[in-house]
Order: structure tokens, then C-alpha cells, then sequence
């Protein structure tokens, strides 16, 4: 049963309940009519203490189709947050009018903290600075679902900034508790997997890379990545990475027929523009599923998808 | 060797590494404490060339949990009557509650009011915790 519970990353849930969250995206997708009022009289409460649209509007537009209500804020220096009031204080008052809460906040941990004072209300991470984003990481799973049929068995190339990348921790975490995942890493040695991620994985499920013209063949999923400024101090070592690994229609050529490319999006100049039409480039068709995994998420984190 | 006192009762913490003894006195808030306190320090040892005791006369408990973190090495002994009656040996402790803080400066802990941090033991031999928020890894003191 996931009612009632809070999503700070991905390890809170097992396998099969994110299986069952998997499939009332499906049920939704065909059927999104049927679900239109599932979350009526239910609210939403939309905490972001630092501004990401992307993100917040995913979440918004997920509980609108539900049929729900949304409250809150997005610019903290407007809110009592200013104020200097506790997050628990804040979170114990949102509860007394909400029904289910959705946190961004530039600190490590913030979401777990505040799922402590949460009695009732499900709380789910929309990303705690550098740590979690779990929901990306479902849309992540929803995506390799809906193009390649299951999660399992696949070769997935991930490339890019491999030591910073936190959406990618969690994808390669969660990946690796399906069944026969490789990894194939794909990164300057500078940007390489940090060792509290490879130490988690089978040494064999792995190999790691600087070339990735070497690799596509192999790949079923090629994930990519881009190089955040913000990480280095120095501009020119930030473009020299930067430009390290561009995906163009030439590289694409090398890769099989089948695979998918994905990037959590925004991108830099990682992916050239001249892939976009490649039926094989999904990263816009994986926004829209962003969407829907949350849609099914709050749903099931509410209790409501029978409602239907 | 300086002769202390022989105890009566309380506890004996022995085999505490050269020069841990007296961050074991401050962890331990053995100045707030009104019994007898004996630290010595650098006292010749054969086992491991120079170690720390402590000798504490109390009926007090001791929180073994920050004991192992300072130096799980070391041996405490309980005395009662003039007798030893218990000696057991520390080892690092699985989870830790509320004694260690977290130290990735982009941590919540570093900003909200946080009581009772709990951390996990992630690896023995370098003492590193894992900060139940934010997953950062952390050792109790600073390593030299
Ligand atoms: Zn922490």
C-alpha cells in the first residue's frame, strides 16, 4: 500500500510498488478522461523554496488533471518562510489545509527532514539540492517502459557528468535492482562515477569509458547529461568538459536502430538540435510522461485511483 | 608508575590510545561530574607502547556509544567493593543518535534546528557514517 506514504527517493519504495505506480501510469495514459476527477476536493501543496518551472509545473499540471487543487508558493522571500520560520512549523501549518505536499528546497536532506513532521500528509521530494529527485527518476523508469517494453534486461550508456549528476545516481541505483542491467559509463576522468555508487553496484554489471563513438553500438538506452557550470571554478576547465561529448547525427549513425536517447532536460549542447528528429531521440516524449508518473504517483500516494 | 588510589567502585576506562584520553574526558562531561576523576596520560604500556586511563569513582552511567567512536579500542572495567565485576570492549556502534553532527556544509542540519541526528555506520575502518538526511558520509573527530 503506498497511501499515506511520503517518496524522498527512490529506495523508499520496493520494486513492485513502483511497478503498481508504473501501470496506473499506463491506465492513466489510455484513459486520461477517466481519471480527470479522481483527486477532486483534494489539495496540493506546491513548497518550492527555490524556483524550478519545469519541475513545479509538472507537478501542477499532475494534480490539475487529477481533478484537484493546488496552494503555495514558488519565490520563498514572499512566503512566512522569510520570516525566518521553521520548516516544521511551516509544514505542521500546510498540513492543517492540505492533503498531500510537494517540496523543493536547495538543501541536502530538507524533504526527509520535513517528512518528520508530517503526520498524515504524504510528502514527496521534487529534488533536495544536490541529493534526490526521485520523481525524475520515475520518469526515467516510465520512459524505458513505454519504448523498450520493461525495465529489465537492457545495456544502458550513461553519459556525461557522472560525478555530480544526481539524477543519474538515483537512475543507476534504482536501475540496478532490475534484472540483467550493464552499465556502461561514459565519462571524462574527471567526471567519472563517484565510488559510493560503483561500490553498490556488481563489479561485472559495469564498465566505464571516456569514448563514447567506442560504446554506442552496444547500447540499448544511451541516457546523456549535461556539465553544470555551477560545479567548477574555473570557466575554462567548464567548457573544455562541456564540449567533451556531443551527440550528433554522426555518432547516431554508429548506434543500433532501436535504441532510445534520453536527457532529463534542460539541455546545453550536449545533444545537437539535428538529433531531435531521430525517432530514436525520446527526451521530449519523456517530459510529457513526467507528467503522467506523477499524476499516478499522488494518486496512489492519496489513496484515490479507485475513484475512477 | 604513579600509584593512583586503588578504586572502590566505578569505572576504569583503560587501553585508550595516547593522547585520546582527554578528548574521552570532554566527550564524557567528566568536568560537570562531582565524584573523583583520575585521567593519566602517556603511561608506558607493552601492548601498545603508551596508552590513557581514566579511572572515574561514580555509581554513574557511562554512554558507551560515544566511547566507541572516540576509540573502540579500549577496554572499560566496572568495580565494585574493590573488585572488578565486568569488563567488556567497545566496538563501533551500528547507528548513532543525536551525538555526532553532520558536516557537508550543504546539509538542512547546518541550517534548521536539528536534535537527534541519526547516523549509520558505512565503514569500520574509516569510521564513516552516513547522515540519515542527506547521505553525506562523516567521522566522529577529525582524522589527523
Ligand atoms: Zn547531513
Amino acid at each position: 500500500m503506498l497511501k499515506g506514504r511520503h517518496l524522498i527517493e527512490p529506495g523508499d519504495f520496493q520494486l513492485n510498488e513502483i511497478e503498481s505506480i508504473m501501470q496506473l501510469a499506463d491506465n492513466i495514459i489510455a484513459d486520461p478522461e477517466g481519471y480527470s476527477l479522481v483527486c477532486k476536493g483534494k489539495l496540493l501543496a506546491s513548497l518550492f523554496y527555490e524556483p524550478s518551472t519545469r519541475t513545479r509545473f509538472s507537478f501542477e499540471a499532475a494534480m490539475l488533471r487529477l481533478g484537484g487543487e493546488i496552494i503555495g508558493f514558488d519565490d520563498p522571500n514572499n512566503s512566512s518562510v522569510s520570516k525566518g520560520e521553521s520548516l516544521g512549523d511551516t509544514i505542521r501549518t500546510i498540513e492543517c489545509y492540505s492533503d498531500i505536499a510537494v517540496i523543493r528546497h536547495p538543501r541536502e536532506g530538507t524533504a526527509r527532514l520535513v517528512s518528520k513532521f508530517a503526520n498524515e500528509m504524504p510528502i514527496i521530494n521534487a529534488g533536495d539540492g544536490g541529493h534526490e529527485h526521485p520523481t525524475q527518476t520515475l520518469t526515467d523508469l516510465l520512459t524505458i517502459r513505454k519504448f523498450k517494453g520493461s525495465c529489465d534486461n537492457h545495456v544502458v550508456g550513461v553519459c556525461g557528468d557522472l560525478l555530480f549528476g544526481r539524477t543519474i545516481h538515483s537512475l543507476v541505483k534504482t536501475l540496478s535492482r532490475y534484472q540483467g542491467i550493464r552499465f556502461v559509463f561514459i565519462s571524462p576522468t574527471e567526471l567519472k562515477m563517484p565510488a559510493h555508487i560503483l561500490n553498490q553496484l556488481d563489479p561485472k554489471s559495469y564498465q566505464e569509458t571516456t569514448s563514447l563513438d567506442e560504446v554506442i553500438n552496444s547500447l540499448d538506452i544511451l541516457y546523456m547529461s549535461r556539465v553544470q557550470r555551477e560545479r567548477f571554478v574555473s570557466e575554462e576547465e567548464y567548457l573544455r568538459l562541456k564540449n567533451y561529448y556531443i551527440l550528433d547525427k554522426k555518432k547516431m549513425k554508429g548506434a543500433k536502430p532501436d535504441m532510445i536517447v534520453m536527457h532529463p532536460l534542460p539541455r546545453v549542447n550536449e545533444i545537437a538540435t539535428e538529433v531531435d528528429a531521430d525517432p530514436r531521440a525520446v527526451y521530449f516524449a519523456q517530459a510529457k510522461y513526467g507528467m503522467y508518473v506523477r499524476m499516478a504517483l499522488i494518486a496512489k500516494l492519496l489513496g484515490v485511483e479507485d475513484r475512477k | 608508575m604513579i600509584n593512583v588510589s586503588k578504586l572502590k567502585k566505578g569505572i576504569i576506562i583503560d587501553h585508550i590510545e595516547a593522547g585520546h584520553g582527554f578528548e574521552i574526558y570532554k566527550e564524557l562531561h567528566l568536568n560537570d561530574i562531582d565524584d573523583v576523576v583520575v585521567l593519566l596520560k602517556n603511561i608506558p604500556s607493552k601492548k601498545m607502547k603508551q596508552k590513557d586511563l581514566i579511572k572515574i569513582e561514580t555509581d554513574m552511567q557511562i554512554d558507551m556509544t560515544v566511547l566507541g567512536l572516540i576509540d573502540p579500542n579500549v577496554t572499560i572495567n566496572f568495580v565494585k567493593n574493590g573488585e572488578l565485576y565486568k569488563k567488556i570492549s567497545l566496538t563501533l556502534p551500528k547507528v548513532v543518535n543525536g551525538i555526532m553532527t553532520c558536516k557537508n556544509p550543504r546539509c538542512i542540519t547546518q541550517y534548521e534546528d536539528v536534535k537527534e541526528i541519526k547516523f549509520f555506520l558505512v565503514n569500520e575502518d574509516k569510521k564513516q557514517y552516513r547522515c540519515e538526511y542527506c547521505d553525506a558520509y562523516t567521522t566522529f573527530i577529525d582524522e589527523e
